[in-house]
């Protein structure tokens, strides 16, 4: 074949390279949608390799942090006291953690009333509302925090049905219902563990167990022990 | 002796490369093909897949022998479009091909059942058909209950008083019927080692036998796409001798106490709230 | 005629304007269904704030735009007013022919090869990022929800589409010429399988933006229900992919029952036509159970029907039996046609006929009939009754036997025969490697002890594959370098040809060849971790996936310089076969045959000196073919 090229073919590597151009564009897109998630929030490490969590759990996350307001939800306070709308946190390695939960949302009940049994925690025991317990009455679960692959469950008491001043949208502040349960657990060596929900708590659906309970940001996330 | 022709030499060929195989495969690899020999069932199991792969070695070995010489003596040389015989079909050999694939395929599917008859056939539903041949009277098997959920498993033994844990711990030796579970969507309870695998539906009870032959940890893991973290669904159970079993029950009986009052009385399937939309 | 008058009428172009407001009138429409006429209260849609109804009314009513914007609905209406039936004319010339409704089923021929490479190269591209992220032994790239999309768009995509991948392409264009008619039984509906197919594709990938889809290809129950709107894409994608096969299988076995010419008897017949028909039967059979199973899911997620909740008297064994009731004929769905190729272009590069003909219509017809019959072997540990599992094992492995005539058919009819080792030869001969060891692999799986360990596994996956991607896809490319020179008139550069194949076959069997042990290995299908022992093992694997990766862009680049720069004339009979399409000039002209030729063999006269399938068919004068 001779060496000119014709202008036909130069109207093709010429639509060829926008192509091309189109689908690097369009790559760059895809890929920003597909590694959208929750950024990870790294709390702050205290003396002799303590971390302080503290957490909220509401009944409807808001229109203000998230994009599904009426999914239940986690919010982590980070140090300057705002509320952040991810659940994958950064702790270090062979640390230990102390957890403080306000839980402002209703009771949902456990499913599986096995995991009414705090598990996990130094001492296996939680403080509620003060009261060090080592068991909940399994209808009386709103959340969990549990982590399966540390045995670490920590169910979450509900607020009482006729309480006055619940609070409606998060992040829900302290002067609404709530209660206030602390426990801390010891992080082992680095890796990715996974923590979830286990109180069926999405309302309407299958099970409870889709929408919010189904999405990171919401009932599940990643505890990234580094 | 007459000279070969093309078909004695691939007969020859095959006879060989087949011999060779199978000899290889029943003395190197056979111990170790899976899913190994932790427990009774994995062991027929691994028996099994001995003899399946020793009978499809030679069903290789033809087809690869037979093309390899083909695609090399039947080479087109010189004219690229002179035609070939007009050979259409050879009694025969077809005959020959059909008698052979049928019986291969129902010696396949009488030893398979034969295999299935000791039970290592994993989830057999609510009404096994196929049980471990030690009698029921004498030495009745251990029931440990898998319930599968989103997202983990937990373990419920209904002859040490009905606690349910978090741990899947099982003594050597003794034949252990599980009954397998769900609360939500389809999991699958999977212990590659112990070879089994059953199916855990809601509102099924899916019964699976194994006899654990070695003392020591095995892998589990959720076989049935089930949600978010179904890659995440996985633990480590144990394997214990029958002293140390006992007393794991006794420990674990009592860290669990405070919560066993609570749990819903021990049954093959559950259906709790919310069983269909919750809020 | 000007660009702005061009584009104004029934084309693709209204087509996606009229879609696009079909989609908003449905939407909003289902909003107004259940919040405005107060349905929300009588507790049928549920409270989530996912609101199924609208996805499915815009999905449905988009559709319905989409294809009366292309110009499906003219004719019936016309019909509907009285005009008499009528034929469109075929359009002879113009790029603008292939963005519509276009009645010759040559230029639907090349839509289906354009389109299905499209979402095969999209489905594809899903496959490299799986298995970016499976370099690790934990996830660190995509979220775990958007990983289980990928999954799930990957499978559903390739499935959805590939089971029309030969038979689309191909056998639309072919089939007449092969039988020698000049159309298709029913041009229209022809045209509609296509065009569903691509609406169909663009619902799937819009599952992304509606909270993705996280139950895998196979869409269990109750998992099904549970799941974010995106379930909804999943379910409209299948639904309008059973009707396009449905209407497909219809369409082939209409053209070959009732236009083959004069001679044309059922034993004069390619074999490849042989695999269309055996593959029409079973699509005009399964997929409809498809569209029903679907159709029951959809109701159970919109106005909460029950057909699969357990608490509701439903079960999830109702779907899976009903979907693996089609699922399982759908595999030999995608099997059956590369059968068919692999026996005719063999004929063609050994010089010499298919040996035992009938032996091969009979495997073929055998693995139709009993596909039917085997479907419980996806269920063996799902807790079916204990009983049913030694039927179900005997009928499955029971198929293996006429598989298995397809296989001494490819080497009879290599014996004593003078091969030549074309690209598409190559393709075919890859095809036995790869088949052979799929269906042995079959035998595992269906062999209930061993699938106890094998089920769910990344064994499984490998089966699959090697059955379907080293089957079927092998036989897609055996197809394109054979037949595209007959399409477009250009033939494709063989040595990039054959870089293409050596470079997908090693990859191929690299990628997949692993993953059986990986799978006894006890590793999952569809995890996203996995224990760091098995790492070294899935990094190979993932580096092996990326050269496939790669191989198919040797193939794109093939495509582009061979038929758009080099542009070297096919000729009518480049490959010197008996079949009637290679006595037509390439391109075939618009009216295919002159005259209806009268047969008068089979196509497969090699070494019968003066055979031939056709009387003699004279040739226009100054038609791009060879004397």
């Amino acid at each position: 074949m001779d060496g000119t090229v014709t202008t036909a073919q130069k109207k093709l590597l010429g639509i060829a390279a926008a192509l091309a151009a189109a689908g690097v564009v369009i790559g760059f897109y895809v890929a920003d949608v597909l590694m959208s998630g929750p950024q990870a929030y790294r709390p702050p490490v205290g003396a002799a390799k303590t971390v302080e969590l503290t957490l909220e759990t509401v009944a409807a996350a808001g229109p203000t942090l998230a994009a599904n307001p009426d999914w239940v939800s986690y919010f982590v306070r980070d140090a300057s006291g705002r509320w952040r709308h991810t659940t994958v946190w950064s702790v270090p390695a062979h640390a230990l953690v102390h957890v403080t939960v306000y839980q402002f949302d209703g009771a949902s009940g456990l499913r599986n009333p096995f995991m009414a049994r705090v598990r996990g925690t130094v001492g296996n025991v939680m403080q509620v509302d003060g009261k060090t317990l080592d068991v909940i009455n399994p209808d009386d679960a709103s959340h969990t925090f549990a982590v399966p692959a540390l045995g670490l469950v920590v169910p979450l008491l509900a607020v009482p049905d006729d309480a006055k001043n619940q609070c409606g949208f998060g992040p829900c502040p302290l002067s609404t219902a709530h209660r206030t349960i602390t426990f801390s657990f010891r992080t082992p060596g680095p890796g990715r563990y996974r923590w979830q929900c286990f109180v069926p708590c999405a309302a309407g659906f299958l099970a409870g167990f889709g929408g919010p309970m189904q999405t990171l940001g919401y009932m599940d996330g990643f505890l990234d022990v580094s | 002796m007459r000279r070969l022709g093309h078909a004695g030499r691939i007969g020859v060929a095959w006879l060989v490369s087949s011999a060779v195989g199978m000899t290889l495969v029943a003395v190197y690899l056979a111990p170790y093909l899976p899913p190994g020999t932790a427990s009774k069932e994995a062991d027929g199991q691994r028996f099994d897949n001995e003899v399946l792969t020793l009978v499809c070695i030679p069903i290789v070995a033809l087809v690869l022998v037979y093309f390899a010489y083909v695609l090399i003596v039947f080479r087109a040389r010189g004219d690229r479009t002179a035609e070939g015989p007009p050979i259409r079909g050879n009694v025969r050999v077809q005959t020959a091909w059909i008698a052979g694939t049928t019986v291969t395929v129902l010696f396949l599917a009488a030893f398979g059942t034969y295999e299935l008859l000791g039970g290592a056939g994993g989830g057999q539903g609510a009404n096994p058909v196929f049980v471990p041949s030690a009698s029921a009277a004498t030495d009745p098997p251990l029931q440990v209950q898998v319930i599968g959920q989103q997202w983990q498993f937990t373990y419920r033994y209904p002859s040490e008083g009905g606690f349910e844990s978090a741990e899947l711990v099982l003594p050597v030796g003794r034949e252990i019927e599980l009954h397998v579970t769900s609360l939500d969507v389809i999991h699958s309870f999977w212990a590659p080692s112990l070879g089994v695998k059953a199916d855990a539906n809601p509102g099924v009870d899916n019964v699976a036998y194994v006899t654990p032959t070695r003392v020591g940890r095995f892998a589990l893991r959720c076989a049935e796409l089930c949600g978010l973290f179904h890659g995440y669904m996985f633990d480590t159970g144990r394997v214990l001798t029958a002293g140390a079993f006992a007393a794991w029950v006794a420990r674990e009986r009592a860290f669990v106490a405070p919560v066993t009052r609570y749990l819903p009385p021990y049954a093959t399937t559950y259906l709790p709230e919310p069983a269909f939309r919750a809020g | 005629m000007s660009a702005v008058r061009r584009l104004l009428g029934f084309n693709l172009l209204t087509g996606i304007v009229l879609g696009v407001g079909g989609l908003y009138l449905g939407w909003y429409g289902g909003h107004w269904l259940v919040d405005g006429l107060g349905a929300k209260s009588l507790g049928y849609f549920g409270d989530t704030d996912q609101n199924d109804v609208s996805l499915f009314l815009a999905y449905i009513v988009g559709v319905i735009g989409f294809l009366v914007g292309l110009g499906f609905a003219n004719y019936p209406l016309a019909r509907l007013r009285g005009y008499p039936p009528s034929l469109r004319e075929k359009e002879g010339d113009g790029i603008g022919r292939y963005f519509g409704l276009s009645t010759d089923h040559k230029v639907v021929g090349m839509q289906y090869f354009v389109g299905i490479g499209l979402f095969f190269f999209i489905a594809g591209l899903n496959a490299m990022l799986i298995r970016f992220e499976l370099l690790r032994p934990q996830p660190n790239v995509w979220p775990a929800g958007n990983y289980l999309t990928l999954v799930t768009e990957h499978g559903t995509m390739m499935m959805g589409m590939m089971t029309s991948g030969i038979l689309g392409p191909f056998a639309n264009y072919l089939l007449p010429l092969m039988i020698g008619a000049r159309r298709m039984a029913f041009p229209r509906i022809e045209a509609l399988t296509f065009w569903l197919l691509m609406a169909a594709g663009a619902i799937l990938l819009s599952g992304w933006f509606f909270g993705g889809i996280p139950t895998g290809w196979t869409g269990y129950e109750p998992l099904n229900d549970q799941a974010n709107l995106g379930m909804d894409a999943y379910i409209m994608f299948f639904a309008l992919v059973g009707l396009s096969m449905t209407l497909l299988g219809l369409n082939m076995l209409a053209t070959v029952i009732t236009m083959r010419a004069p001679g044309m008897t059922w034993t004069r017949l390619p074999v490849f036509v042989w695999g269309v028909i055996s593959t029409a039967i079973l699509m005009v059979l399964a997929a409809p159970v498809l569209i029903g199973v679907l159709t029951m899911a959809g109701l159970d997620r919109t106005v909460q029907t029950g057909y699969f909740v357990p608490a509701q008297g439903g079960s999830g064994y109702l779907f899976e039996d009903l979907f693996w009731f089609f699922g399982h004929p759908e595999v030999y769905i995608l099997a059956l046609p590369g059968f068919g190729i692999v026996l005719e272009l063999m004929a063609v590069f050994a010089r010499k006929p298919v040996w035992g003909y009938r032996l091969a219509v009979a495997g073929m017809l055998g693995v139709t009939l009993l596909s039917f019959t085997v479907w419980q072997h996806h269920l063996f540990v799902s807790g079916i009754n204990a009983d049913l599992r030694p039927f179900y094992m005997l009928s499955t492995e029971l198929i293996s036997i006429p598989t298995g005539f397809i296989f001494v058919c490819a080497m009879g009819t290599l014996w004593r025969g003078r091969i030549t080792y074309s690209v598409p030869m190559l393709f075919c001969l890859a095809w036995v490697f790869n088949f052979l060891f799929g269906g042995l692999t079959g035998i595992f799986n269906s062999d209930t002890p061993s699938d106890v360990t094998t089920h769910g596994s990344f064994f499984t996956m490998a089966h699959f594959h090697y059955t379907i991607m080293g089957g079927l896809i092998f036989t897609f490319f055996a197809a394109i370098y054979y037949w595209l020179p007959k399409m477009s008139g250009y033939m494709l550069n063989e040595r990039l040809g054959k870089i293409h194949f050596w470079t997908m076959f090693v990859a191929f069997n690299a990628t997949f060849g692993p993953l059986f042990a990986l799978g006894f290995e006890g590793m999952p299908r569809r995890v996203v971790t996995y224990p760091s022992s098995l790492q070294g093992l899935n990094d190979f694997v993932s580096a092996s996936a990326f050269v496939l990766g790669l191989s198919m862009l040797v193939f794109l680049v093939n495509l582009v310089y061979s038929q758009l720069f080099a542009k070297v004339p096919a000729g009518a009979n480049p490959w010197g076969s008996k079949s009637l399409e290679f006595q037509l000039p390439s391109p075939v002209p618009v009216h295919d045959f002159d005259r209806i030729p009268e047969i008068v063999g089979d196509p497969y006269g090699y070494g019968v000196p003066g055979s031939a399938v056709a009387r003699p068919v004279p040739l226009p004068a100054g038609a791009g073919g060879q004397p």
